[in-house]
């Protein structure tokens, strides 16, 4: 019987071991929603398992620099990923852009953002919601956005800003900013926007926000993390990214 | 470069206002708390011991997430302050204040409270006797005995609240001048990879940190020495 029982956990410490890995994987705020379906389907139809950090890309930067274990990072723009492969943090040619994102003027009353953004002129609220510009790329991307409607300087003075673009959302979800900037993946699901009232801002009011995965020095070589980048790049994930608003 | 530019110098301002500002109120407020808590023998005393003790245990995210609730538009004080005119308190220097308010109390009140219980009853005993009316007790008896009490109280709010982090990250919002203190500050200089701002940010708090445990034993200390 002792016998019995330490060769099943054998077996089942092998087919932990063998069979299904872990990857450690930072993605960046905007990107929480598809990556929960994705991270569902890829354990499902691989058996490995996506351990998923949500935070702002900034933050990730610094940290993978200080050697966090991550494996693979989603960024939220090109520029981090690029720096992180110069670096040498990571693998040099593994990073493709997994998604394009779009910015939205959001807020969770129905009816208060009219479909030109022409709220933003009249100017009637206390508090513009965005992501610090510092550290997060829909940040920047929003001050670009206002900066080329000319409406910069005016409305900086109600600016809160999120620690990331999550935070941001969380200030306008609880009302406490009558609207804000986000990512249209936050507010919008299978194509519907799930609530409240939205403006798509122009792509030519701001640079396209390019999202790249990035390959990290602490996943090279490992199983599920080449796993996780090939099925970022299959038919499945991108369906699931595309539903979220994002383009590719 | 310049060791602290005036971004960095209106946020250490900013922390001063508010730490001074949360310990005056404290002091007003915690005192008769402390004292409350110290005389009374109500079977309250656990419960309200209890509710003045939760921010010492409880993560600042789980303050800072019902303030963002509870202070919001529809939350209960947001309807409130909505009502009175003042708006909402997230965003706000006033809305900082209230959180900083809530989250420093044990620090001023406990040692407050310790102080009020070791003074017993013979010295108020030994007032009434004399026909000191309660008021006058209080002012000249209770709080020149009590003074170790409300000095430690002091220091500890005012250095509790100049650390604070997670409430200022959750009902700030980061605006420069009115609630992006010096932790938020030197957060911001980390995720930006301005480690050297942030060294000078970070060092200052370092030794301050220090410098108030230290006055804080070295006060304590010598105090101690004079009353045995």
């Amino acid at each position: 019987m002792r016998r019995r029982l330490l060769i099943l956990f054998i077996l089942l410490g092998l087919s932990d071991s063998v069979l299904a890995e872990e990857v450690y994987v930072a993605v960046a705020a905007n990107f929480a929603g598809p990556m929960e379906k994705i991270a569902a389907d890829f354990e499902k139809d691989t058996g490995h398992k996506a351990l998923v950090s949500i935070g702002a890309t900034g933050k990730f930067f610094a940290q993978i620099q200080s050697g966090a274990p991550f494996e693979i990072l989603l960024s939220a723009d090109e520029a981090t990923a690029v720096k992180l492969e110069q670096g040498g943090n990571g693998v040099p040619g593994s990073r493709f852009t997994y998604a394009i994102g779009k910015l939205v003027l959001w807020s969770n009353k129905p009816g208060f953002v009219d479909d030109k953004g022409e709220v933003l002129k009249k100017g009637e609220f206390s508090h513009l919601a965005l992501a610090n510009p510092k550290t997060a790329p829909y940040g920047a991307s929003a001050l670009e956005a206002l900066d080329h409607l000319g409406l910069l300087e005016k409305l900086s003075p109600k600016f809160v800003q999120g620690e990331n673009i999550a935070q941001t959302q969380q200030f306008i979800t609880t009302g406490n900013a009558e609207l804000g900037f986000v990512a249209l993946s936050q507010v919008q699901k299978d194509g519907q926007l799930s609530g409240g009232s939205a403006w798509l801002v122009p792509a030519k009011l701001y640079t396209p926000i390019r999202q790249d995965a990035v390959l990290l020095t602490k996943g090279k070589g490992k199983t599920a993390a080449a796993a996780l980048m090939d099925y970022l790049k299959g038919d499945k994930a991108k369906a699931v990214i595309k539903s979220f608003g994002y383009d590719l | 470069m310049e060791p602290l530019n005036t971004v960095d110098l209106s946020a250490v301002k900013l922390t001063i206002k508010l730490a001074t500002l949360t310990t005056i109120l404290l002091l007003f407020i915690g005192t008769p708390i402390a004292w409350w808590l110290a005389r009374t023998k109500s079977r309250l005393k656990g419960l309200i011991g209890a509710l003045v003790a939760l921010p010492l245990v409880l993560p600042p995210t789980v303050l800072g997430f019902y303030m963002l609730v509870v202070m919001g538009p529809q939350g209960p004080i947001g309807q409130l302050t909505q009502a009175l005119g003042v708006g909402l308190l997230p965003f706000t220097f006033p809305g900082l204040l209230v959180g900083s308010v809530f989250y420093s109390m044990p620090f001023v009140v406990q040692p407050v409270q310790n102080a009020f219980e070791a003074i017993g009853e013979r010295p108020l005993e030994a007032a009434a006797t004399l026909r000191a009316g309660p008021w006058d007790t209080f002012f000249s008896i209770v709080v020149p005995l009590a003074r170790p009490g409300f000095l430690t109280g002091a220091i500890l709010g005012f250095a509790h609240t100049v650390g604070e982090f997670g409430i200022v990250l959750m009902i700030g919002g980061n605006i420069p001048g009115k609630t992006r203190v010096v932790s938020v500050q030197i957060y911001d200089h980390v995720e930006a990879m301005e480690y050297a701002q942030a060294h000078w940010l970070a060092g200052g708090m370092v030794l301050f940190a220090f410098l108030v445990m230290l006055s804080l034993y070295t006060f304590n200390g010598s105090s101690n020495r004079r009353m045995s």
